[in-house]
């Protein structure tokens, strides 16, 4: 765990101003065997970038498949492919990785005032294996593809399906090993590395929430690694352990799965609350309101998240006592997340709000998130999750905590790091432009898939010919879909150009607080010319300069 | 009720629909509530104190543990409500009464058999009383499916190796989709089909007749039903259309092909045309019609060839004889035939008036129940 | 951790490797026995779901699952458990010489317990060919023997071997990446390497690992040998 290649770092650390991250050392080399958490950080943006293209172009297929009841252009197998590609690539290789491993790795340790990771090297084997598990990944698809659904259910998954599932189970099982590597680091750098100073109340809510994240996927991602495994050996050699004509049991295997797919949400949600709470305090110029309330609900969400796996099992035949005791935690979980709600919306209450393009996208989380969560409420009432489960009212719920939340927050905070990360200022009214069309196509595509579902539409169905009553929904969230994809695409082209001819931003572009716009635009390789001292609180917003702020405001009111 | 373009709920059919919806709609008035006032507030504040507006800022707030207890206990309690609510339905929806009619079913890719008590068997379609409870107990054949019947608002896994059961109180006649709601393969979204709630005595004398709502099928009648269940109908309606010829009065005239030839059409012109359409295609129609020759049994090909003989030389509605291929008897009169065709295809919309039923079954009547009339034909 | 702080004497340490991400010694000390125990709090979930799966199929299959463990190798295992809390002993040994600072006894108790590790492993390969020889392996070449499987259901008992060489096997595997780490420590002491002459933390790292291997064993020899016969 040294500087392994990081170029000519060590001899010009002692000049007084260091190069920047990215200058220092240009050869391919210097990037592929890195330790500098920042650069990690970018090939790691670059690769779920990579992974988010190809499931949105599986989603795409699956949105133009679905206008004609008896579908447009794919076979039912083919279909299935694809809507699991789309799963496995959206779930494994972007939400879990998206936001902890892009914007975690690169913040994180500038955030607490560390000069890396503290374990640079583990770091780099996490995108290593990473890479391989994509690479498993397109050996399952260019082999065929893979049907099981993003679940792998057994008994199908382990021995009814003829398609290349122990590609997939692989390249799931090593994207998981590299989230415990990347959680590992994230542990044991806030425990231990945090600047002088920088006591626990001084950590910046992000920092808790990737802490509280990272608790998460150390103690459930070994759970479904081993559980995937099973189901490898299940397959290769019939161990009879979730098949029952061998005598195994297939309800395990929900058990097991959901042990960790559920937390899985929150490992894909909780760095989300992470970011927007560093938008909403940013953006408000305020400090954040109950920062204590916020922070301990991250780690209650953690901690109550391990408990709630059942209430995706109301129907498996699990014991209904048991059903009842899921729902009631379900509930009880859902309680920090509207902690959070209500928190950001205080926070803003006498801000001095700036509504630039990360607010944006920061606002319409917010909208989009309240109502996923709230739409949680129908499922985890058990009465009415016999009906709607596994219809598309759980589709329609889960991509607005995961896309309307998660993806939403994930691109509010690429559009507020990006000015540290490449030094240069992106377009800003594009940005707000992308964040109102992604809101609009969003809601229009998946707003619809929530009646739908309530009309009985099952998930995962190809064909509909039989009730063609659900096509106009289908239609309407085929065209949300176009506007989605217009919305989501627009910062690929915004962004590039801003590397060519953005301005050049300096160390803080946006007035915000935190030890990660102190330092200059993009960072130094140790990031930090000598190690910080943090002697102010977090989101300390200079109360002088901002009254200063209202009086002139006051004044140029008054002129006009 | 429903908007005629845009349904907003299932049919309601069961005495749990009423509970689910009303939970349900609740929960929407709760969530567009909530929704509302926490974007107001977030665009209100956003606005109100936008960088630069003269609004007050003095005094801000930034911890108040009355506030924070607030918004925890209220959304806490609001949560145990819901769960109270929720929880008390579903142990009622899990629970069978005593007295419940027990069927049974079995799962398999991709497929439902059902079986009533008496004996009665059937594919992909199940057939209930109105206003008795049922329960069906259930296992799947291979992998997990799941059972669902939107308009009873209730559903549950079928798993293989274990029994699971399902219950509910039909309330309304017609007939409902029924859906296989857990991926279980390539043909996942076609393992559905027809849940049938019928009055009582209808129900007895379907049970009686052996699953047939009048009396055992003649030959032609299965034929009918085979020709609407695979979708020959949605091509050979009563007049020629661009898809394909009619088989009004096929049987026995002569037919043109398109390399100028002509043959009659007779019995083996038929098992051709339908086995292996393309070798000889009707003149004015393209190689459109799908091969059946590995898709149907000689006795399904049979069927349907007795069938269009009905449909033969002789005009809907005038008697006449035609020969009888195997022995088996079969109604003089056209007339009959069509009337009673008409009432087996439509023997699950028991209540409706059969009367505008025709031979060729009315287009887009095809429903995935007939598959299983079909099935259960062979 | 924090006695790791406090038996850290701040004397001769200014010489020995410091990390380019650490502000001193005593931060990168922590930072891998912090590191260490999340990792090891990983290992036991990762086997958490393995003896979850294990107790669940023993609760639904009671009598199968005693049937068929009649036929494994009672003795054997005792004395790899034997062998394995001994080399837990050679190690905490050595992490105890290395604290003071003897170099040759360091090596010599790690070759110890590589010694034990290996033993493990030689019965291990014993009982394994002994089961492979009954074909007692999971799949299609299963045997049908009811006596080599004590009239335990054929399903069930195949499960049972199933759980067995998973669990098992996974557990050799941390042996033999054990033996391999053993040998890299070794050899750190052998070429007189800074970080570990002056310093014990490497071997004590070394150590929780191993004590977690061997807690893993103590955990599954009572499981698949002393069954009690259920009533």
């Amino acid at each position: 765990m040294s500087e392994t290649a990081i170029g000519t770092g060590g001899a010009e650390k002692k000049t007084h101003a260091s190069p920047s991250y990215l200058e220092d050392g240009h050869s391919i080399r210097s990037w592929l065997l890195t330790g500098d958490h920042k650069r990690i950080a970018v090939l790691y943006i670059i690769s779920v970038t990579f992974f988010f293209a190809i499931g949105s172009m599986f989603a795409g297929l699956i949105r133009l498949e679905l206008t004609q009841p008896a579908g447009t252009i794919l076979e039912s197998e083919t279909y299935n492919r694809v809507f699991t590609g789309h799963g496995i690539i959206m779930v494994f290789f972007f939400l879990v990785a998206a936001i902890p491993a892009t914007l975690g790795n690169f913040m994180l340790p500038i955030m607490v005032g560390a000069k890396d990771l503290a374990f640079p090297r583990l770091n780099l084997l996490s995108w290593y294996v990473f890479v391989a598990a994509g690479v498993c990944l397109f050996v399952a698809i260019l082999g065929g593809g893979v049907d099981t659904g993003w679940t792998f259910y057994t008994p199908y998954s382990s021995l009814y399906s003829n398609s290349q599932v122990t590609w997939a189970v692989f390249a799931a099982f090593l994207a998981g090993f590299s989230s415990i590597l990347t959680a590992l680091n994230f542990i044991v750098t806030v425990h231990k590395m945090r600047a002088p100073g920088m006591t626990w109340f001084r950590l910046p809510l992000f920092v808790w929430a990737a802490y509280a994240t990272s608790v998460i996927v150390m103690l459930g991602t070994p759970v479904i690694a081993i559980t995937l495994l099973l189901v490898v050996f299940e397959r290769a050699f019939h161990l009879p352990i979730f098949s029952p004509e061998l005598g195994g049991d297939p309800v395990l295997f929900q058990h097991l799965f959901w042990f960790y797919s559920h937390p899985a949400v929150y490992i894909m949600i909780l760095p989300a609350f992470g970011v927007i709470s560093e938008l909403v305090a940013n953006f408000s110029r305020k400090r954040v309101f109950g920062y204590h309330a916020i922070a301990f609900s991250s780690l209650a969400i953690a901690g109550l998240g391990f408990f709630v796996w059942g209430h995706h099992l109301f129907v498996s035949s699990q014991s209904m006592y048991e059903g009842v005791v899921f729902s009631v935690i379900s509930y009880l979980v859902a309680v920090p997340s509207a902690i959070k709600i209500f928190n950001w919306t205080a926070t803003i209450y006498k801000g001095n709000v700036r509504l630039a393009s990360p607010m944006m996208w920061a606002l319409g989380f917010f909208g989009l998130f309240t109502v996923g969560g709230l739409t949680g409420l129908f499922l985890s009432c058990m009465g009415t999750d016999i009906h709607l489960t596994a219809t598309y009212f759980i589709v329609a719920h889960f991509h607005y905590v995961m896309v309307g939340g998660a993806v939403m927050a994930y691109l509010g905070g690429l559009h507020y790091w990006w000015p540290k990360i490449t030094g240069r200022l992106f377009n800003d009214n594009l940005g707000k432009v992308s964040a109102l069309v992604t809101f609009f196509g969003f809601n229009l595509t998946f707003f619809p898939q929530f009646i739908l579902g309530f009309l009985g539409m099952p998930r995962r169905y190809h064909y509909y010919y039989f009730a063609p009553e659900f096509q106009v929904y289908h239609v309407m969230s085929t065209m949300g879909a176009s506007f989605l994809a217009l919305g989501m695409g627009m910062p690929a082209f915004y962004f590039t150009a801003s590397l060519f001819n953005g301005k050049k931003a300096g160390p803080n572009p946006w007035g915000a607080h935190g030890l990660e716009w102190q330092t200059t635009s993009p960072p130094p390789t140790f990031n930090f010319e000598e190690t910080p001292i943090v002697l102010d609180d977090v989101y300390d917003f200079d109360p002088v300069s901002e009254h200063e702020n209202n009086r002139r405001a006051l004044e140029d009111g008054g002129d006009q | 009720m429903n908007f005629t373009n845009f349904p907003i709920a299932p049919p309601s059919a069961s005495t749990f629909a009423p509970q689910i919806d009303g939970l349900y709609y609740f929960l929407w008035i709760f969530t567009a509530i909530f929704t509302l006032i926490v974007g107001f507030f977030v665009v209100f504040f956003s606005i109100h104190y936008k960088e630069g507006s003269p609004a007050d800022r003095s005094r801000p707030l930034y911890e108040h543990i009355g506030l924070e207890l607030t918004w925890s206990v209220i959304p806490g309690i609001l949560g145990l409500v819901f769960f109270y609510l929720g929880a008390r339905l579903f142990i009622h929806m899990r629970t069978p009464p005593k007295d419940a009619k027990e069927i049974f079913v079995v799962g398999k890719q991709w497929m439902w058999h059902i079986q009533h008590p008496n004996g009665v068997r059937e594919n992909n379609t199940l057939h209930v009383p109105i206003d008795t409870p049922i329960k069906l107990t259930m296992i799947s054949q291979d992998v997990i499916h799941a059972f669902f019947v939107p308009a009873f608002r209730t559903q549950m896994m079928v798993v293989p190796g274990r029994y699971t059961d399902l219950w509910f109180t039909p309330t309304k006649i017609g007939e409902y989709h029924l859906f296989c709601n857990m991926y279980c393969g390539t043909q996942h979204s076609e393992m559905g089909g027809t849940v049938v709630v019928m009055p009582q005595a209808d129900y007895s004398e379907w049970l009686k007749n052996n699953g047939m709502a009048v009396a055992n099928l003649t030959m032609e009648q299965r034929g009918a039903k085979i020709f609407s269940s695979i979708g020959c109908d949605k091509c050979h309606t009563a007049e020629d259309t661009i898809h394909g010829p009619t088989l009004n009065g096929l049987y026995g005239s002569k037919r043109i092909f398109t390399d100028g030839s002509s043959a009659m059409a007779n019995d083996e012109y038929i098992r051709e045309s339908i086995l292996k359409p393309h070798s000889r295609l009707t003149k004015g129609y393209g190689e459109t019609m799908p091969e059946y020759a590995n898709d149907l049994t000689e006795e399904q090909v049979l069927l349907l060839n007795t069938f269009i003989r009905t449909q033969g030389a002789i005009p809907a509605g005038t008697a006449g004889t035609t020969s009888n291929l195997t022995g088996a008897e079969i109604p003089s009169s056209g007339a009959k035939t069509n009337k009673n065709t008409a009432m087996s295809v439509n023997a699950d919309q028991h209540g409706a008036t059969p009367s505008t039923a025709t031979p060729t079954i009315q287009k887009g009547k095809l429903s995935v129940g007939a598959t299983a009339a079909n099935e259960k034909n062979q | 951790m924090s006695d790791a702080t406090l038996t850290h004497g701040h004397d001769s340490h200014e010489d020995v490797d410091l990390h380019h991400q650490f502000e001193d010694f005593e931060q990168q000390c922590e930072c891998y026995i912090v590191g260490m125990w999340s990792f090891l709090v990983t290992e036991i979930m990762f086997f958490g779901a393995l003896f979850l799966t294990f107790t669940l199929s023993r609760y639904m299959y009671q009598l199968d699952f005693w049937k068929a463990h009649e036929h494994l190798n009672v003795t054997m295992g005792a004395i790899n458990t034997s062998v394995l809390l001994f080399s837990s002993w050679s190690m905490v040994m050595a992490v105890h010489s290395n604290q003071l600072r003897r170099r040759i006894h360091s090596i010599a108790y790690l070759g110890v317990t590589i010694a034990c590790a290996m033993t493990f492993l030689v019965i291990k390969y014993f009982e394994y060919s002994e089961k492979f020889r009954d074909k007692l392996y999971p799949g299609v070449g299963f045997t049908h023997d009811a006596h080599t499987l004590h009239g335990a259901n054929l399903n069930h008992a195949q499960l049972f071997y199933g759980l067995y060489f998973g669990m098992t096997g996974l557990h050799a595997v941390h042996i033999i990446v054990g033996i391999l780490i053993l040998s890299a420590l070794i050899r750190l002491f052998v070429i007189k390497a800074k970080c570990v002459m002056k310093d014990y933390v490497p071997t004590e790292l070394v150590g929780l690992y191993w004590h977690f291997v061997d807690l893993v064993w103590i955990f599954l020899f009572p499981l698949f040998y002393l069954m009690p016969q259920p009533h």
